[in-house]
């Protein structure tokens, strides 16, 4: 029942990245979660609300893409597929795997509303005279 | 509100005149690609490096709770006592019993109590380190929250974790919980004492479920109750703090077993963007 830390580790980062584009809002959050990561999708989207309450991204559509398991073999350089709890290489049975594919706990995307300062109006090159150029 | 100055000045609905702009909102899509405990994992490497100055080892230890971590640190204490200065962050989700138990030795423990919390993560780890006199320590463990699902997610500056699995929890918890034994950097089957009487748990089989998760990890019997295994376990200990040293001379760090897995996904993440 970690997803809450989660949310609010995404929260933060939502945040962060709103402020650097001077968003007024977040309209869509996208991210990739594997069944590797830890972490549950199903209860992150339960636990998003409460932490995302009263933020930039209170309203914000969090979307997020499943990933699946896929391991590289290092003994017969196969890819294949797998489960999270038998990693093995399925073309030659072999531990010695890499996981390519399937331990993602990634924010990919974001939509942000921005509020754009008019640079054809008076109140925009009022702006400007008072601030300089944005 | 002004972005330059927070001056209250809404340019895009207030006109120089006084009346109202037409108000206009873009959308803009902004493509990150950053893991999303970012914030953590950027703690965990200042505690990383915190270590790294001060020469300490740090080992994560993770388990169900009762599979035998603070009687494997006793053990260890004794063991390993007069070679290595040891010191022990304590997490738990209430009372400084574990903290007590690991002090009677004559050892520093700060105990953090998480409240709820099903997990230690980075931030509650530098702040016990404010609490600990690192240039006095060589090996430093982290006994997390007992817990077989949280605690593998987050990064605690730690170099190494260690998995605990217990004779009586059964040989298939490798499978059962997979993130968790994946993420050990050497998994011990504690409580070996008690095999004769359970016959039904088999530590190849266990091994055999750690080897499905694609680990290379070595997977140790331990008995704290018969000292059977301990002397592999403090080899493994000695073997890892020298590994340390060497590290510290070239100025390098290592992370658990499972991270670099993340770090690559961010870079391939970073090069599907240009």
């Amino acid at each position: 029942m970690h997803e809450l830390s989660v949310c609010y580790g995404l929260l933060s980062q939502v945040e962060r990245v709103a402020r650097e584009h001077a968003a007024t809002g977040v309209t869509r959050i996208l991210l990739q979660v594997g069944p590797l990561s830890g972490v549950e999708p199903r209860l992150l989207r339960r636990a998003w609300p409460v932490a995302a309450a009263g933020s930039v991204a209170a309203s914000a559509i969090l979307e997020i893409e499943a990933a699946d398991i896929r391991v590289h073999c290092s003994r017969c350089d196969a890819e294949s597929a797998a489960t999270a709890n038998r990693l093995l290489c399925s073309a030659c049975g072999d531990y010695r795997t890499r996981v390519i594919s399937g331990d993602e706990l990634i924010l990919k995307t974001l939509e942000l509303e921005t509020a754009r300062v008019p640079r054809n109006t008076d109140a925009g090159q009022e702006h400007r005279r008072i601030h300089g150029a944005l | 509100m002004c972005t330059t100055c927070g001056c209250g000045v809404d340019t895009d609905t207030v006109r120089v005149d006084g009346k109202l702009a037409p108000v206009r909102v873009d959308t803009e899509a902004v493509t990150v690609l950053e893991g999303l405990l970012a914030d953590n994992d950027a703690q965990a490497a200042r505690n990383r490096a915190h270590f790294d100055q001060h020469d300490v080892l740090a080992v994560n230890l993770m388990s169900s709770p009762g599979a035998g971590k603070t009687a494997l640190l006793e053990a260890t204490i004794q063991a390993l006592g007069d070679e290595l200065r040891i010191a022990v962050i304590e997490g738990d989700l209430e009372t400084e019993n574990d903290a007590a138990r690991i002090r009677r030795h004559g050892v520093p423990a700060i105990q953090v109590t998480t409240g709820n919390a099903c997990h230690l993560d980075a931030d509650m780890v530098h702040e016990a380190l404010h609490r600990l006199r690192l240039s006095d320590v060589d090996l430093l463990f982290v006994e997390n929250v007992g817990n077989l699902v949280c605690p593998a997610s987050f990064d605690l500056g730690q170099h190494r974790n260690v998995t605990l699995l217990s004779v009586p929890e059964g040989d298939d918890k490798p499978a059962k919980y997979p993130v968790i034994f994946r993420a050990a950097d050497l998994v011990l089957l504690t409580k070996q004492d008690l095999a004769p009487v359970m016959p039904e748990f088999s530590g190849e089989r266990a091994a055999d479920a750690v080897r499905s998760l694609a680990s290379t990890a070595p997977v140790h019997g331990v008995s704290v109750k018969t000292g059977d295994g301990l002397a592999d376990w403090c080899a493994w200990l000695r073997a890892e703090y020298r590994a340390q040293q060497v590290r510290r001379r070239d100025g390098s760090t290592v992370r658990p077993r499972v991270q670099p897995d993340g770090a690559r996904l961010h870079a391939a993440a970073g090069g599907a963007r240009s």
